[in-house]
C-alpha cells in the first residue's frame, strides 16, 4: 500500500528558477502553469513567501505537487484558463511549457488576462548547439531539448528573436529578459550563446 | 481483505444529547442519539480527530469488522485504517450515523420518547446544515475542537464543505469527493422521482407505515434501482452487463431477461430489506437543498468569503450524477476567495461510485494531503 515515487525536482537542476524568483517580490500572488511537479512553486513559496497555485495536467505531478506542499489544480491547459479570474494573480509563470503548448498564442492572451505580469523561460532554438545540430543534418537533442523529434511534447520552439517578433506583433511588452547558458547569464548576442530565455512581460499600452 | 491492513474489531458506540437541536425548517429535536465508531487514538491535545461524513446510504461504519460479525466490513475499509490513506495510525477518525438515518441514531424509525411511537412522518425534514450541527455538538462531547480534516464522499462531500461554512474555526482541512456545490435541476429531478416511487407505494401510509406493520419496498426498491443507475456510469454497465440474457435467448414477456435487471432488482431488494423509507426521503431532500450560495443572492464567492479550511477537491471523469464540472464549480470560488486548494480529477469507469473504490491515484492522492496534514500536526 506504499506509495508509488513521486518526482521532486531542485532549483539547482533549474537555473531559470533563481531567474524568475529574482523579479518576484516577497508575498506575492503566482499562478504557476504546466507546474509539473510543483518544485517551481515550492521553491516560490519558500524563497519568496508566494501565495501561489499551480495547474497540471499530469497525474503523477498531481501528486508530486500535493508531496510538495503547493497547490495544484488538474486541467489542460490547452482548454484555457476559465477557472480563474481576471487579474486575479500577479504572475503568471508558464516555466519550460511554452514550447510544448498547442494554443500558444491564446495562452499567451490568457495569462496577460489572468495576471498583471506574465513570466515565460523556454529553451532557445537558436541557441548555437541547436543551429549546428541542423547545420549538420539533424534534429537537436540536449540538455535542454532531451526528446528526440518522434516523441517530443515540444510544438512550438522559436529563438529569441521570434519570441519577440510575436510579442511586438501582439502587443504584449517585455520589460525584462535574462539569457542563460547553463547557470551563466548571457549579455552578448543572446540569440546565438543563450541556451535557455527567461521573459517578463505586460499588456502593451 | 488483507486483515494485517484492517484497524481489526470495532464496536459502535452511542452519545444522547438533551440539548435541543433546532433545524433550519423552525422544527425543533429535544432530544436525540447518536451512534458512531472511532479508530486510532486521540492525541494528548486532541488535535488529530478527522470526521468521516456519509452520503446518502452511508453510516457509523466505516472501517474495520465487528467481532460477532466478521463479514460486516466497513464502508470504507479500503481508505481508511492503519497505514491506509486516512491513516489511523497517525488520525482518530470518526465515523457516525447521521441524524434521521436509520442504522442507530435518531431517525424517523426511532422511539419518539414524547409519544412512545415511531417518529415516521412526525420526523423533522433535514438539512446539512443540521447535520452539522449535530455533529457538532458529538465533537464537543469527544472534547475535539477543532478537527485535522472532515472528510466526505457525494452528500458526504457537502456535509465537508458545510463544515467549513457553518463553522471555520473548527476545521483546518476539508476534503469533497465527488460533490457538488449544489443540486443540478436534472440530479433534483432524479431525486424527485425516487422519492415519488415510495410517496405513492400504497404501503407508505402518509410515512407511519410502521403503525400498520409494513414497509413501502416497492417504491423503495425503486427509488434504489434509479440511483443505483445514475451511480454507475454507461461504460461500467456496459462492462459489466451488456446484453447479457440470463437464460441466453428472449422469452417476449415482461420478465426478468437481461442481467442488467436481474442486478438491479437484486440490488433494490436488498437495499429495501434493510434501508428506512423516510430516511430516503430526508437523505434525497437534504441533498435538494443543499446550496451554500442560496443566502448570498446565488454568488458562491460571497458564501465562501468566510471559510478558512484547506481544501481537497477531488472528482471522477466518469461520474455524470456529481460530475467534474460540479467540483470545479466548488474549486472557483475557492480560488477567488485565495483559500489554499488542490484539485484531482481522477481518471475512472466507475461513474459516481468512483469515491467507494480503491484506485492508486485516488488513493495516492489523498494519503500524500493527508500525511502532509499529520506532518503539520507534528511539527
Amino acid at each position: 500500500m506504499s506509495m508509488r515515487q513521486y518526482m521532486s525536482t531542485s532549483a539547482a537542476e533549474r537555473p531559470d528558477f533563481a531567474a524568475i524568483a529574482a523579479w518576484i517580490p516577497t508575498g506575492a500572488s503566482v499562478l504557476d502553469l504546466g507546474c509539473g511537479d510543483g518544485s517551481l512553486l515550492r521553491y516560490l513559496k519558500e524563497t519568496r513567501g508566494v501565495r501561489g497555485y499551480g495547474v497540471e495536467i499530469s497525474d503523477l505531478d498531481i501528486v508530486s505537487c500535493i508531496v510538495n506542499g503547493v497547490n495544484v489544480i488538474q486541467n489542460d491547459l490547452e482548454s484555457g484558463l476559465s477557472d480563474f479570474e481576471d487579474d486575479s494573480f500577479d504572475f503568471v509563470i508558464l516555466s519550460q511549457t511554452l514550447q510544448a503548448t498547442r494554443h500558444t498564442e491564446a495562452l499567451i492572451r490568457e495569462m496577460l488576462r489572468v495576471g498583471r505580469e506574465g513570466i515565460v523561460s523556454f529553451p532557445n532554438f537558436g541557441y548555437w548547439r541547436n543551429r549546428l545540430r541542423v547545420l549538420l543534418g539533424h534534429m537537436p537533442v540536449s540538455r535542454n531539448l532531451p526528446f528526440q523529434w518522434y516523441d517530443t511534447p515540444n510544438v512550438h520552439l522559436c529563438t529569441l528573436s521570434d519570441f519577440e517578433n510575436f510579442c511586438r506583433s501582439r502587443n504584449v511588452k517585455v520589460l525584462e529578459r535574462n539569457v542563460m547558458a547553463g547557470k551563466r547569464e548571457i549579455s552578448l548576442l543572446p540569440n546565438l550563446l543563450g541556451s535557455t530565455a527567461v521573459y517578463r512581460f505586460q499588456r502593451g499600452g | 481483505m488483507n486483515a494485517s491492513n484492517s484497524i481489526g474489531i470495532v464496536s459502535a458506540k452511542r452519545a444522547q444529547f438533551d440539548t435541543p437541536l433546532v433545524f433550519r425548517s423552525g422544527a425543533v429535536l429535544p432530544r436525540y442519539e447518536l451512534v458512531y465508531e472511532t479508530y486510532g487514538k486521540l492525541n494528548a491535545v486532541k488535535s488529530n480527530a478527522i470526521l468521516i461524513c456519509h452520503a446518502l446510504s452511508g453510516h457509523h461504519h466505516v472501517a474495520g469488522y465487528y467481532a460477532d460479525e466478521p463479514d460486516n466490513v466497513g464502508w470504507w475499509d479500503n481508505m481508511v485504517g492503519p497505514g491506509k490513506p486516512i491513516n489511523t495510525d497517525k488520525f482518530f477518525v470518526i465515523g457516525l450515523n447521521n441524524l434521521g438515518g436509520c442504522h442507530g441514531s435518531t431517525g424517523p424509525s426511532s422511539i419518539n420518547p414524547e409519544t412512545g411511537q415511531r417518529y415516521g412522518a412526525n420526523f423533522p425534514v433535514i438539512t446539512v446544515e443540521d447535520w452539522v450541527e449535530s455533529q457538532a455538538r458529538l465533537a464537543d462531547l469527544l472534547g475535539i475542537r477543532q478537527f485535522a480534516a472532515v472528510i466526505g464522499g457525494s452528500l458526504g462531500g457537502m456535509q465537508a464543505l458545510q463544515w467549513s461554512l457553518t463553522l471555520p474555526e473548527r476545521v483546518r482541512n476539508v476534503l469533497a469527493i465527488a460533490a457538488a456545490p449544489h443540486l443540478t435541476a436534472q440530479n433534483i429531478a432524479f431525486n424527485d422521482v425516487a422519492r415519488s416511487a415510495i410517496l405513492n407505494d400504497t404501503n407508505f401510509h402518509g410515512g407511519n407505515f410502521y403503525q400498520h406493520n409494513v414497509v413501502p419496498t416497492h417504491g423503495l426498491r425503486l427509488a434504489r434501482m434509479l440511483g443505483h443507475i445514475t451511480y454507475l456510469s454507461d461504460d461500467a454497465m456496459a462492462d459489466k452487463f451488456g446484453r447479457e440474457l440470463r437464460n441466453g435467448q428472449f422469452n417476449y414477456g415482461y420478465e426478468i431477461e437481461f442481467e442488467i435487471e436481474s442486478y438491479l432488482r437484486h440490488q433494490g431488494d436488498k437495499f429495501a430489506s434493510y434501508f428506512d423509507a423516510n430516511t430516503y426521503l430526508l437523505m434525497t431532500k437534504a441533498l435538494d437543498y443543499f446550496d451554500p450560495a442560496h443566502n448570498f443572492g446565488g454568488d458562491l464567492n460571497r458564501a465562501f468569503a468566510c471559510a478558512k479550511a484547506n481544501f481537497l477537491v477531488i472528482s471522477f471523469t466518469t461520474d455524470w450524477r456529481f460530475s467534474p464540472e460540479r467540483s470545479r464549480e466548488i474549486v472557483q470560488p475557492l480560488l477567488h476567495n485565495r483559500r489554499n486548494v488542490s484539485y484531482a480529477e481522477i481518471t475512472s469507469t466507475h461513474g459516481h461510485d468512483s469515491f467507494l473504490l480503491e484506485q492508486p491515484h485516488y488513493f495516492d492522492v489523498v494519503r500524500a494531503y493527508l500525511d502532509n496534514v499529520a506532518d503539520e500536526l507534528s511539527s
